[in-house]
This record gives C-alpha cells, structure tokens and sequence, in this order.
C-alpha cells in the first residue's frame, strides 16, 4: 500500500468543518470517486469534523490518498483529537445515541457510509477515527 | 456576515439556500424563519435546497426543527429540490426527516403548499368549501 498524497487540517471551528468538506470534496474528485460516493464521503467527513470540533474540543484531520498494490485507489480520512474520549464505546456507535445535542448519528451514520471503520478511544485519552472509502 | 435571504411569496416565505452553511448560519436560518413567520402571518414555508452538495445530519435536524416549528406556528414547510446523490446518502446515514414534506421542485412545492393551505381553510370553514 503506497501513499500518494497527505495532507492535515486543522478542526477548531464551524467554519473548519466547512473547509474540510470542501477539502474533502476536491481530494475525491481527484481520486475520481463518482458523484455518489463523493456525497457520502463528504457527509461521513462533516458527520465526524463536527465530532471533532463539538466532542473532542477540536483537533485534526489527516487526509491520505492510498493506492493499493494491486492498483486500487482509496481515500483514508483520520480524525484525531485530545478529547474526553468516549467512555462506551459499543453505545456510541448506536444509532440514536448522544452525550450532546444531536441526533446520534455522526459515528453510526458514517460508519455505514464509508467501506472501512476504526474508532480508538478511552476516556481521558482522546479519540482517532479512521474512515475509508475505496474506488469500486 | 453571512445571512440567507428569506423572499415573502404570496402568502409563503421562500428561502433558497445557495451556499454551503456553518452550522451557526444554519441555526441562524431557523431563527430568522420562525420569527418572520410570526412576523409576516406566513401560511406556508418553502425550502429549496438544489443547491446543496451534502446534507449531513445537523442539516437535516435544522430541517425538522424547522417543519416542526412552523406547524406550531399554523404554517407548513416544504423541502424541495433534494439532489439524487443527496437523497442516496440521507437514507443511508439513516435520518428520516420525520413531518418534513418533500417535493421535487420549486413548482410542485408551491402546489403542494396550496393544496395543504386548501385543505386547512375547508377544515375550519367546511360552508366555504362547497361553495
């Protein structure tokens, strides 16, 4: 697995989650991703920038533009943050629960809409999710 | 400073959201709906999101608080012009949009309005109706 580009940005601010969507956006039309894969690839990277900044009380997000050995390529988004951290895990990733405001689908929502899904995270210790979605 | 313009349409309130909103401006947006609402004695709302790449789960709660707050008001909202990828996706990440009326375009949306708005008024004046 070969990384052909990386690049990080910061997650402070509503209007950083904005930044990031857009950043996101021009990454998976570069990649090539078809017009449906970019809008669930956008949606999942807002679902969990707002996480970021909302939860985690800002961070960052790397963005990694991957190509498989055998030539697939993927777009790898990790977000990090020095957060609370979550302390349940399994509950977090219901659909429908939330410590905050929202409707609880930021790590269940994006989970479905990307291919693959990590979550690190302990309390005290921050929280890395890591996302992929890979060209078909 | 950021603002989205609500257009006054008859007896509706047109909003037509042409960029891609912070969540502060969304939450700004229902404010200033609600409160032109009971400002202007609007019977109806109608939301033209075309414009829109994404609409993530904070934009879809926006959408509901907004559907829920103008039928508190006596006012319906109508979502229209949802793009294809954009319906793909809601479904997907899993929110329902639950008493948000959809329509596909701007045209059926204000049919749909007048419609809802006909059906009230029978409602509350059943003599008017048949006349």
């Amino acid at each position: 697995m070969q990384v052909r580009r990386d690049e990080v940005a910061q997650l402070r601010s509503s209007e950083d989650i904005v930044h990031v969507r857009q950043k996101v956006r021009a990454w998976a039309i570069e990649i090539g991703f078809g017009l449906v894969d970019q809008t669930k690839i956008v949606t999942a990277a807002s679902e969990l920038a707002r996480n970021t900044v909302t939860y985690g009380g800002g961070g960052t997000l790397q963005l990694r533009w991957l190509v498989q050995d055998a030539g697939r390529q993927g777009l790898r988004l990790d977000f990090t943050d020095e957060g609370p951290g979550i302390a349940d895990l399994k509950r977090a990733l219901t659909d429908g629960f939330t410590t905050g405001s929202g409707l609880g689908l930021g790590l269940s929502g994006s989970r479905r809409l990307m291919n693959d899904f990590e979550i690190d995270s302990a309390p005290g210790k921050g929280t890395r999710v890591s996302v992929a979605r890979w060209k078909p | 400073m950021d603002m989205i313009p609500i257009l006054r349409v008859g007896d509706a309130l047109l909003v037509s959201i042409q960029v891609d909103m912070h969540d502060r401006l969304a939450v700004q947006l229902q404010d200033d709906l609600t409160a032109r609402i009971v400002s202007s004695g609007a019977r109806g709302v109608l939301i033209d999101i075309s414009a829109l790449e994404i609409v993530d789960s904070f934009i879809g709660r926006m959408l509901a608080n907004i559907a829920a707050m103008s039928s508190v008001l006596d006012a319906h909202t109508v979502v229209v012009g949802m793009r294809p990828a954009v319906a793909i996706t809601l479904v997907e990440l899993g929110l329902e949009l639950n008493g948000v009326s959809t329509a596909l375009n701007v045209d059926r949306g204000l049919e749909l309005l007048n419609r809802q708005l006909q059906a009230h008024e029978s409602l509350h004046d059943p003599a008017d109706a048949s006349s």
